[in-house]
Order: structure tokens, then C-alpha cells, then sequence
């Protein structure tokens, strides 16, 4: 494998700009890993080796005449199924939409391209976004680059697997309860969730409006504040996009890095902690507590104590939420269109039933139904009107927990990755995989993943999340950075050299 | 506790335009009467003096000016149409027999 795959995005930046590699080289050596490892991780499930190198051969022509686009000019960047990406399929992990080529860009996409970044190619997730294993993609699962038989957390296992692997520096995810911040828990790598607003969704194919929000996956928490700030930012075209200026993301990630917490004062959540949390885990992030304290914080314990129905509230929020969004997949627009059988000139009704048997996978169909049960009459004031006074109480919670703590704690996921095929038609475990991160996304609360080390009992990597008030997200990246280099310290390197080394076809 | 039968999950399919079959029905019944057990918890958590939450942020109505901004052309719009006609989405007869 090319050293430099190896490299953070940052130090690429410093050997393009030192002339070092060239975008194009760079690129292409991400492409040649992704021949040889992907068919091993099947992270991708689209690659545009012409189109990426043509947009590095332009970036270093920018860099040549001295007018690079952007500070991550010439960086490749994965992006996740979901996002819209004009001339290059898009299938959200779905068969009802197979082939789709989308006549735009999302807003995110159209910044990567505007800031010079060539895209690598799309990344596997869970059908719509649902799911915490990425065994839900209808293209089959993406596999953990730390043990093949396991998953690499969802719904955005394909983005953080590219990550993990060297595939790719950067990536895009979305997280609606944690398709960010989990698969970088179990793939030892670093994904924040924005605050909701605070990075555009227009181009994202929506699976909760109310809960979703691209951010960055990546290996280190610099990068991800790089990519941040590119991709961040007020954008016209979503009506619940924030009309506020980012924090300076970047200048908080070098302030966390040279190690001084003094002043900060770290919540750690005592509702997430006890049976179900995998003691490895557990002891991983005591660990990193504590090196928070020698850095200087001041530790205060914090109780969130309508956090245990975050999970409830939220398998009632987001199918309603889904159930409306994906009736838009009716057969006749855009997507598959399929007729049923044994019916001479269907109706367009039956033609629409037929597709959407045949289009959707299991788990859609279940939180499809299971959100029509939600809203329907007689149950609506009892399910979802009920979930959304929750709602209210979970950011009560927060705003409880932010007067006495700047930033809070807990391991991102209560366990390490899983076997694939483990939990696969066991909806109610798969669900409890979130049950840390979905708080954030309920209240609307920026939050990040940074790895806290290997887990005692199986060898596999256990995240952090650090979550802050809305709009504070420069303090999760700031706290982030201090634990990181703290940790990196102590190991000698980066967590990912511990992993195993993949080559060749498998 | 609430469950929900196999004639029910049926009647919500319909609702949900999705055909199910008896094997499909049969399987996801008894998984979402568990779920639905689960969430059902939340029954009792807030009072009637708690206010709803439809969005995490609070926004208003966002307007901007009302000026021509470039869209997608025909030919865009219609590109993933399963099938087009006239610069039109085709569609399926729309009308039952007893219409």
C-alpha cells in the first residue's frame, strides 16, 4: 500500500502544496487501494475513477497557477448513497432505485465539487438509511476492516469502512440516530453530526426531515473540522438550513490538540452506563475521562432522565417521519416501476403496491407500516403526538445537563462491532445499537465520535461521543481533538495501525 | 398492551400502497407487536402541560425575494422516468373499472 494513503487529509494538503504528490497521483492511489481491497470491505457501490481523476488533474492545475479552490483542494472524498450527485448513480441502498442518475447535486456535493475535492465514488449504507449494520443495503454488506465477519455499523458503514481501510481520507455520512457517529465507533474512526440546520439537506434524500444531517467521517478530528467548514454553512435551498455563521471548527480542533481542557467542564451521562454496556467499552471510556481530568477538565456527573425513552420516542418519530417521506417512491417519476402480475392494464395504484413490494427490503417495510400505524387516526395522539412531548422533555434534558456541563460524555455505542448476520431479523437489537446517539439528533445537538481505544475482551475499537449545545459545534471539536492527541500519546500512533492489514482480492 | 394483528398489518399495507404477501404479512406481524410494546412505554412520560416538538431548531417560515431562479429542464426532469411520452411522465391508467 502507498504511504501516503496512510496520511491524514491535513498532512496531504501540506504535500500537495509542497509538491510532494499531485491530486491526481493521490487520487489514484486511493483508486488503485479500492481495487484491491474493496472487494474484501465492498464499501463503494459506485467508483468514478474517470471523473475523480479529472477532477484532480483540474485541481492541480488550480494549484500550479496558485489559486487552489479551497484548503482541501485536491483531497479525494467519498460520499454516501444518499447525497445526490449529478451524473453519478444514486441509490440510497435500495433496488427501487437502481440506476437512478440524478439530474443535480445536493448542496454538500455541489460544495465538494466548488471546493475542489474529486469524488471517489458512493458508499454502501442501509436501505434509506435504516439500519446500524449496513446489512439492510439491498447490494449486500459492507464488511469491517477490523474483522471481515463483522459489520461496520450503519446506516453509513460504507463511508466509514473507506475511511478505515484507506480507501478514501474523507467521506461524507448523514445521521438520523447515529449513522455517523456509530460505524466510526465501531471502525475506530472520527464522524461528527452537526447541529441540525447547521449543514445544508437539500440533495439529501430524506429519510426523517426532522432529525437528519450530513457531517464529516474521517480518521482524525482536524480533517473532519476541515471538511466542515467546507461543506457547513447557510444554504437557501433548505428552509430549515441556519442562518448563522459556523464556529471557526478548524481553530477549536488545533486549540483541543495541544492537550489544555483547564476550565471545561465534561458531563459524563449517568443514564448511559449499566446492563447492556459491554465492559471493554466501558472501561475505554473511563480511561479517556480520565485523561480528560489530567488535561485539566473538571468531571461532573449528570443525569438525563427522559434519555431512557429517547429510543421509544424516536421508533415513533422517525417512521412517521419516513413512512410520509418514502411515499414519494410511487413508480411513476423516477425509480422502478414494476407490474404486478397475473393483471391485465393495472391501475396505477396496483402498479405502485407491486413496485413497492418488489423495491423495498424488509426494514423499510417494516418502519413504513409501522409509521402509517403511528399517524393513522385513533392512534395518532397516543404514538407520535405523544413522542413529540417527549421530544420536548429530551431537550429539557439537555439544557438541564448544558447549565452544569459545557460538553457531555458517553461511549457512542454500548457494544463493538457484532457478527454480521447476528442481529439481522432482530429488529428490537438492532435498534438498542443507537440507543447513545440518538438524544443528539432528537434535540437537534452537535455531537462527534473519536475512537477511545480496543476493547479488552475482543480486540475491537470503542468511540467516544462528545456532545455540546446547538451551534456550540466548535466544543465537540475541541474537546474531541485534546482526547485524541491524549490518546495517541499513550498508543504511539493511530488506533487504525493496530488494525489488520488488508490486501489483495480476499 | 397494544398488538397488532395480521388483518391489521394487511389494512396497513393498503394504506401504504405496498402488497404484501402471506409469508411477508406472517413475518412482520408478530415483530412489529414487539416493537409497538416497546415504544408503548412512552404513554405516560409527559404531561398534557408539555408542548409538542416537530423540530429540533425553532424556525419560522423562511421566504425569500420572488425572483426567477434557474430549475431543472424538461429533459432533466423527465430523465428517470420509467416511462415518458410527449415531454410527460406516463403513467398507469389512473381510474378503476367502477369509475
Amino acid at each position: 500500500m502507498d504511504a501516503i494513503l496512510r496520511s491524514t487529509a491535513a498532512e496531504m494538503v501540506a504535500a500537495l502544496a509542497d509538491g510532494t504528490t499531485t491530486s491526481v497521483a493521490l487520487t489514484q492511489a486511493h483508486l488503485d487501494r479500492i481495487a484491491e481491497v474493496d472487494g474484501a470491505v465492498h464499501a463503494f457501490l459506485h467508483v468514478d475513477a474517470e471523473g475523480a481523476l479529472a477532477q484532480a488533474a483540474a485541481a492541480d492545475e488550480r494549484r500550479a497557477s496558485g489559486a487552489t479552490a479551497s484548503p482541501l483542494d485536491g483531497v479525494p472524498i467519498a460520499v454516501k448513497d444518499v447525497l445526490a450527485t449529478e451524473g453519478l448513480p444514486t441509490t440510497c441502498g435500495s433496488k427501487i432505485l437502481e440506476g437512478w442518475v440524478p439530474p443535480y447535486d445536493a448542496t454538500v456535493v455541489a460544495r465538494l465539487r466548488a471546493a475542489g475535492l474529486p469524488i471517489l465514488g458512493k458508499t454502501n449504507m442501509d436501505e434509506f438509511a435504516m439500519g446500524s449494520s449496513t446489512e439492510h443495503s439491498a447490494y449486500g454488506p459492507t464488511h469491517n476492516p477490523w474483522d471481515l465477519d463483522r459489520i461496520p455499523g450503519g446506516s453509513g458503514g460504507g463511508s466509514a469502512a473507506a475511511v478505515a481501510s484507506f480507501e478514501a481520507p474523507l467521506a461524507l455520512g448523514t445521521d438520523t440516530g447515529g449513522s455517523i457517529r456509530q460505524p466510526g465507533a465501531v471502525t475506530g474512526t472520527v464522524g461528527v453530526k452537526p447541529t441540525y440546520g447547521g449543514v445544508s439537506r437539500y440533495g439529501l434524500v430524506a429519510l426523517a426531515n426532522s432529525l437528519d444531517q450530513v457531517g464529516p467521517v474521517t480518521r482524525t478530528v482536524l480533517d473532519s473540522a476541515l471538511l466542515h467548514e467546507v461543506i457547513g454553512g447557510h444554504d437557501p435551498r433548505d428552509s430549515t438550513s441556519a442562518d448563522v455563521p459556523l464556529p471557526d471548527l478548524v481553530g477549536a480542533a488545533r486549540q483541543g490538540a495541544d492537550g489544555d481542557l483547564s476550565g471545561v467542564r465534561v458531563g459524563v451521562i449517568s443514564e448511559l452506563s449499566g446492563d447492556g454496556w459491554q465492559p471493554g467499552v466501558m472501561a475505554r471510556f473511563q480511561e479517556s475521562v480520565d485523561l480528560m481530568v489530567s488535561m485539566g477538565a473538571e468531571v461532573v456527573e449528570v443525569s438525563c432522565p427522559t434519555f431512557v425513552h429517547a429510543l421509544a420516542t424516536y421508533y415513533l418519530i422517525l417512521p412517521a417521519e419516513a413512512s410520509s417521506n418514502l411515499a414519494k417512491f410511487d413508480a411513476m417519476r423516477y425509480g422502478l416501476r414494476v407490474l404486478p402480475e397475473g393483471i391485465d392494464s393495472p391501475s396505477a395504484e396496483e402498479v405502485m403496491r407491486a413496485t413497492r413490494d418488489a423495491g423495498f427490503g424488509d426494514e423499510v417495510k417494516r418502519r413504513i407500516i409501522l409509521g402509517t400505524y403511528a399517524l393513522s387516526s385513533g392512534y395518532y395522539d397516543a404514538y407520535y403526538g405523544q413522542a413529540q412531548k417527549v421530544r420536548t422533555l429530551i431537550s429539557r434534558d439537555f439544557d438541564a445537563a448544558f447549565e452544569k456541563a459545557d460538553v457531555l460524555l458517553s461511549p457512542t455505542a454500548p457494544t463493538t462491532a457484532f457478527k454480521l448476520g447476528e442481529k439481522l431479523d432482530d429488529p428490537l437489537a438492532m435498534y438498542l445499537n443507537d440507543l447513545a446517539t440518538i438524544p443528539a439528533n432528537l434535540a437537534g445537538v452537535p455531537g462527534i465520535s473519536v475512537p477511545s481505544g480496543l476493547a479488552d475482551e475482543d480486540g475491537l475499537p470503542a468511540g467516544l461521543q462528545v456532545l455540546a449545545p446547538a451551534l456550540a459545534d466548535d466544543r465537540v471539536y475541541r474537546v474531541g481533538a485534546a482526547l485524541e492527541a491524549a490518546l495517541l500519546d499513550r498508543w504511539g500512533g493511530p488506533l487504525l495501525d493496530k488494525a489488520p492489514v488488508l490486501e489483495g482480492p480476499r | 398492551m397494544p398488538e397488532i394483528t395480521r388483518d391489521e398489518v394487511a389494512h396497513l399495507a393498503t394504506l401504504a400502497r405496498i402488497d404484501l404477501d402471506d409469508a411477508e404479512l406472517d413475518h412482520l406481524a408478530p415483530q412489529l407487536s414487539v416493537i409497538l410494546e416497546s415504544v408503548a412505554s412512552i404513554s405516560a412520560v409527559a404531561g398534557d402541560d408539555v408542548p409538542p416538538t416537530s423540530h429540533a431548531l425553532p424556525l419560522t417560515n423562511v421566504f425569500r425575494d420572488d425572483v426567477v431562479v434557474p430549475g431543472l429542464t424538461p429533459e432533466q426532469a423527465l430523465s428517470g422516468a420509467p416511462e415518458q411520452e410527449q415531454q410527460r411522465f406516463a403513467v398507469p391508467r389512473i381510474l378503476g373499472d367502477e369509475q
